[in-house]
This record gives C-alpha cells, sequence and structure tokens, in this order.
C-alpha cells in the first residue's frame, strides 16, 4: 500500500516519529508556559534541564545501577531541586525587571551547564537501553509499533493532561492561574506567593527532566541536545501562544507530526518547517494560534 | 543630560582608544587579532544600536553576519569580484535578510521579539548548512583578501589593518551620528515608551523595522570583513551561541553607550583568545557565569558604571 508515493510502512513510521518528537515538544513548551506565566521569564535554560534529566537517568545506570523506572523518579526530583535553587539564589532578584534580564541569565545557566558536561562526558554522546519491560515491537498487521515509541507518547500525553489537569481543574491550580493575573492580589489572600513562585519554576523543570529520561532510550545524550531542541520549542511557543495550556500541548503535538512528514515527502525542509509555519502563523496571526492579543 | 565635563572625558579616552589601536601593529600586538576584534566590534556595535539604543533583543545576530560573511567569501573567491565589491554585496545581503526577518519579527514585542529572532537565525542556520555554495561543515576556505579598489594588496597585515581600522571608525561615528540625528531621538521614545510614542503619531513599525535592517547590515559589514581578514567563513559565524555573544559583549561592555561594545568585544574575544588552550570547554563554563554576573549585579556594563560614578561624583562636588 502507498500514500502519495510513498510506502505505507515508511509513512506511518515517520508519523510515529513525529508524534515521539511531538510529545517532547508539548512536554518542554508546557513547562516554558507554566514558568512564564507565572515568573514572567522565558527560561533559555529548559533545554539544559532537559539535558540533565537524560544524564540523571543514563548516570543512575551506570554508576548507581538503578533502573529506567528509578530514574524516571529520581531525575524530576533532582532537576526539580536545582530549579529551586536557581529560584531562590538568581531568578528572584529578576521580577521587577525588564524580561529579557531573565532570558539572558537562563541562557547564562544554559551555556555553564553544557560546558560542565561537555568536560565530563564529551561531545560523543551517550546512549541508553531501552527498559526491559518496553522491548521489542508490536504488529498491528498495518505496521509495526516500537513498545518504546508508543509508551514515550503515551506518558507524555499523561504527563501533559495531568498538569493541565492540576492548573485547570484544582484548587492548587486555581492559586496558581489568579498568581498569574495578580500576584499582589493573591499574596493579599494570605497565599504564600514566593513560595509557589519557587515551586511552579521547580515544577517546569521537573517536567524537563521526565521528558529528558524519556528521550533517553531514543536519542544519543549529549551536552548540546537541549540547546539545539529548545530553540524548535521556542517557534513552537510562539506559534502556539503561551497563554493556553491546551494550546501548548496540541501545537506541540501537531508540530511533530507535521514534522515527520516533512521528512517522508522533503526531507531537506525538515530542519526548517517549524520555523517556517511560525513565520506564515506571525504574519497571519501575530498573536499565535491560541494566544490573546494584547 | 551628559554635562560638558563628561563629554570632554569621553573625547579624551576616544582619542586615547585611537591611537592605540593606531600604534598597536607597530608595538607588536599580533594584527590579526586586533582585526578579528576590530571586527567584532563593528559587530557589537551594530548590535547596540538595537539593544542599547531601540529596545530591542534580538537574539540572531550571527545570521546576518553569517550571511554576509559567506557572500563575500563565495563572490571574492569563486566569482572573483574585488573586496570592495564583496564587502558591499555582503553587507546589502545582510540587510536584505533583515528585513524580510524584521518584517516578521516587528509583529511581536518584547520578549517573542527575541524568541522569533532566534528562531529565524537558526533557520537561517540550517539552510547554510545544506546550501551547495557554503561548503556544509567545513565551511567556505581559502578566500583572498585581493587588492583595494585595484590599489591597495590587502595581502599586506598592516594595510589590511589600517583598512579594517578605518571601516571600524566610520561605523562608530555612523552609530553616533544616527542615535544623535531626530530619527535616533524618536528611537530612544520608543525604547522608553512605545505606546507613547504610537500615540503620539508615529509609525512605531517602520521605525523599528528600519533600525533593524541598518544593524543588521552593519552587522553584514562585520562579517565580510571578517571573511577577508582570517580568509574563511564557517557554520559557526552562524551558530546561536555567536547570537549570544554578542549580546554579552554589548552587556559587559555597556549597552546603549558609545564605546562599551567596543570595550565588551575586546574583552570578550581576548578572553577566548586567552583561555582557549588553557581551559577548552570550560570557556563556555566561564562566558556563562559572565552571563549569569552581569545580569544580576552589573547590568550597567564597564561604560555604564564609569558614567554613573562619574554621575555621582558630579552630585556630592
Amino acid at each position: 500500500m502507498e500514500i502519495l508515493g510513498i510506502p505505507l510502512q515508511a509513512f506511518l513510521g515517520q508519523l510515529m516519529l513525529g508524534l515521539v518528537n511531538g510529545s517532547f515538544y508539548a512536554m518542554l513548551s508546557l513547562g516554558l508556559a507554566v514558568i512564564f506565566g507565572l515568573l514572567g521569564i522565558v527560561n533559555f535554560a529548559h533545554g539544559a534541564l532537559y539535558m540533565i534529566g537524560a544524564y540523571v537517568a543514563w548516570g543512575a545506570l551506570e554508576y548507581l545501577g538503578l533502573n529506567y523506572w528509578a530514574a524516571l523518579v529520581l531525575a524530576p526530583l533532582l532537576v526539580g531541586a536545582v530549579g529551586v535553587v536557581i529560584e531562590r539564589t538568581l531568578l528572584k532578584q529578576l521580577y521587577k525587571i525588564d524580561p529579557i534580564y531573565g532570558l539572558l541569565l537562563t541562557f547564562g545557566l544554559a551555556l555553564i551547564a553544557e560546558g560542565i558536561f561537555r568536560d565530563a562526558f564529551g561531545v560523543s554522546g551517550q546512549s541508553y537501553p531501552v527498559p526491559e519491560l518496553l522491548q521489542g515491537a508490536t504488529n498491528l498487521g498495518f505496521m509495526v509499533l516500537p513498545n518504546y515509541r508508543a509508551w514515550v507518547i503515551v506518558a507524555s500525553l499523561l504527563v501533559c493532561f495531568g498538569t493541565w489537569f492540576v492548573i485547570e481543574r484544582t484548587r492548587l491550580g486555581s492559586y496558581l492561574r489568579a498568581g498569574t493575573e495578580n500576584p499582589a492580589l493573591v499574596q493579599a489572600f494570605g497565599i504564600n506567593v514566593p513560595v509557589m513562585v519557587m515551586l511552579t519554576y521547580a515544577a517546569g523543570a521537573g517536567l524537563a527532566a521526565i521528558a529528558g529520561v524519556l528521550a533517553a532510550p531514543v536519542i544519543q545524550i549529549t551536552p548540546l541536545m537541549g540547546s539545539n531542541l529548545i530553540i524548535v520549542v521556542f517557534a513552537v511557543v510562539v506559534i502556539g501562544g503561551m497563554g493556553s495550556i491546551m494550546g501548548s500541548i496540541l501545537t506541540g503535538l501537531v508540530l511533530g507530526i507535521i514534522e515527520g512528514l516533512t521528512k517522508v515527502f522533503y526531507p531537506e525542509a525538515s530542519n526548517i518547517v517549524v520555523f517556517v509555519i511560525m513565520a506564515i502563523v506571525l504574519m497571519i496571526r501575530p498573536a499565535g494560534l491560541f494566544g490573546k492579543e494584547k | 543630560m551628559a554635562s560638558a565635563r563628561a563629554v570632554q572625558h569621553a573625547r579624551v579616552a576616544w582619542a586615547v582608544g585611537l591611537l592605540l589601536l593606531i600604534a598597536a601593529p607597530f608595538i607588536g600586538v599580533y594584527p590579526i587579532f586586533v582585526m578579528n576584534a576590530l571586527c567584532f566590534a563593528i559587530f557589537a556595535c551594530a548590535f547596540n544600536l538595537l539593544l542599547g539604543f531601540t529596545g530591542l533583543l534580538s537574539f540572531g545576530h550571527a545570521a546576518y553576519l553569517a550571511a554576509a560573511a559567506y557572500a563575500t567569501g563565495w563572490l571574492v573567491r569563486s566569482a572573483g569580484w574585488s573586496p570592495e565589491l564583496g564587502m558591499l554585496a555582503g553587507t546589502l545581503i545582510a540587510a536584505a535578510t533583515g528585513l524580510v526577518v524584521g518584517l516578521i519579527a516587528i509583529r511581536r514585542q518584547g520578549i517573542y521579539f527575541a524568541m522569533i529572532t532566534l528562531a529565524m537565525a537558526q533557520m537561517v542556520y540550517f539552510v547554510f548548512l545544506q546550501a551547495p555554495f557554503t561548503g556544509g561543515e567545513d565551511g567556505l576556505q581559502g578566500v583572498p583578501r585581493g587588492k583595494l579598489f585595484g590599489l591597495l594588496p590587502l595581502a599586506d597585515d598592516k594595510i589590511m589593518y589600517f583598512v579594517v581600522l578605518t571601516i571600524f571608525v566610520a561605523v562608530f561615528l555612523f552609530v553616533i551620528r544616527v542615535v544623535h540625528s531626530p530619527y535616533g531621538q524618536v528611537l530612544k521614545a520608543i525604547r522608553e515608551n512605545e505606546p507613547r510614542a504610537i500615540s503620539l503619531g508615529y509609525d512605531v513599525d517602520k521605525y523599528k523595522l528600519l533600525a533593524f535592517v541598518l544593524s543588521t547590515g552593519l552587522a553584514g559589514l562585520a562579517g565580510s570583513l571578517k571573511t577577508l581578514v582570517l580568509g574563511f567563513a564557517t557554520l559557526s559565524d552562524a551558530h546561536w551561541s555567536l547570537s549570544g555573544e554578542v549580546v554579552l559583549m554589548t552587556l559587559l561592555g555597556g549597552m546603549g553607550t558609545f564605546a562599551g561594545p567596543v570595550l565588551g568585544a575586546f574583552t570578550i574575544i581576548g578572553l577566548q583568545n586567552f583561555l582557549a588552550d588553557r581551559v577548552g570547554s570550560w570557556v563556555t563554563v566561564i562566558i556563562g557565569a559572565i552571563f549569569v554576573v552581569c545580569v544580576v549585579a552589573f547590568r550597567r556594563g564597564f561604560v555604564g558604571e564609569l558614567l554613573a560614578w562619574q554621575r555621582r561624583r558630579q552630585k556630592v562636588g
């Protein structure tokens, strides 16, 4: 069977890969959106935190013998703790000044993390084995689906919708949304806003770490993996607009799929297709697909 | 407003700086190093026109430097153009790229502007990675310097040096002229309060776009010149880390000051040269740490701090 001259197997395979990439875009842009909402900071270090998450998984297996599932718990906690330190010592000082300084500071942090990991592990990259439980593939009749890829998609959708549920449907989330609108008023109602801000950054960092662990078995773990990804995620965020949680998730997934399909039909453009879409969206709808025009 | 004395101090400092730069090749300073630093000083001055005087953070300025570097390199090497025409073409191509990106990026403000320019620059990077004329990962090698206007043999390092220095001084003065012109005053108004500038009837987008094109064109001039000096253009010219470095040069030296970006460029290039053989990949860590320190504790930069100190002293005295 063929679709537009492409064998169905290859087509579905790329679609699947696109969906996997899209899951990472969704998780990372979600974290960026949550952090931006409350802190007003575009977290350039998000890619570095994602990279550290992957290295935590690799290091836990290599040095401590801790398996994938342990890493899935350990990495977000560890990276979240790093997030707490960053927020308390550095970001805290920037809330009252121009938001570009937040971008520059987190850019500096990303460089520091990247340099340290490059010095420790080199640039060639590490590989991480697929956990035993998820090895192999399932034959669906029309295509062979690698189990691990299916798991990445399911797990990241769970994480994304879990985050959406917490923010949109729980009391904690309502504080968060109120804090985004008017932190002074929320503080006056007796909610400890500084702690909430700190935990939000930690949670965003933790989300990036989970994405890093999920990615570890399907990519080469290198110190540069985060920076290359984060720039695409910025474009995703511009396309979706940072106003809406569901918008971030959807935009991430859809762009991953579009990128995957571009690989099938016009591979030369697959690196730039997200940026081209960003340019087109900006011409038609500057606030982004789900953003609100101010 | 700067007092007459402060202006006088600045003039003396500039004169001393210029004399040092003129003397540099005769007192045993490695000319290629200073030429390279001067190219980055031009780059940083161009960038400062945007960040310091218009309040726009472009996080993708390496793209324009690289566009011009490749254009000049290819035209001079493969098409046999003269260096002056090669530089002119490089500058224009960078400005044209800037016009296209600018048209897209000015549709959003503030932090989004930075993200969009970064994303567009990454796109340019991938285009260069795959385009047939850039030499991919190897870059464009062996660009001859040729003869300027068919007369001056640029292969002589001293002659090349004074050409670079002359262009640098011209760009430096041009930026001052632009900032002090009525147009520059409007840019300042946009930086301070954009809605107000709009309500006063200024077509803010047009002013911002022109600033963007000027800045990217000058960044291109820096790239063209760098290709002639070093004889090659590579992908690292287009990489986002270079876009970050020019932000750091401007921030460290003092954004919104004239001499700041120049000092910043010399500091960062000097530091990189000094550290490269000594600490390996810790250069990145150190650059990152300088970024963090600048943002947290040193937002005015060298020149900004100096000016603030001068003002304080005047108040006391």
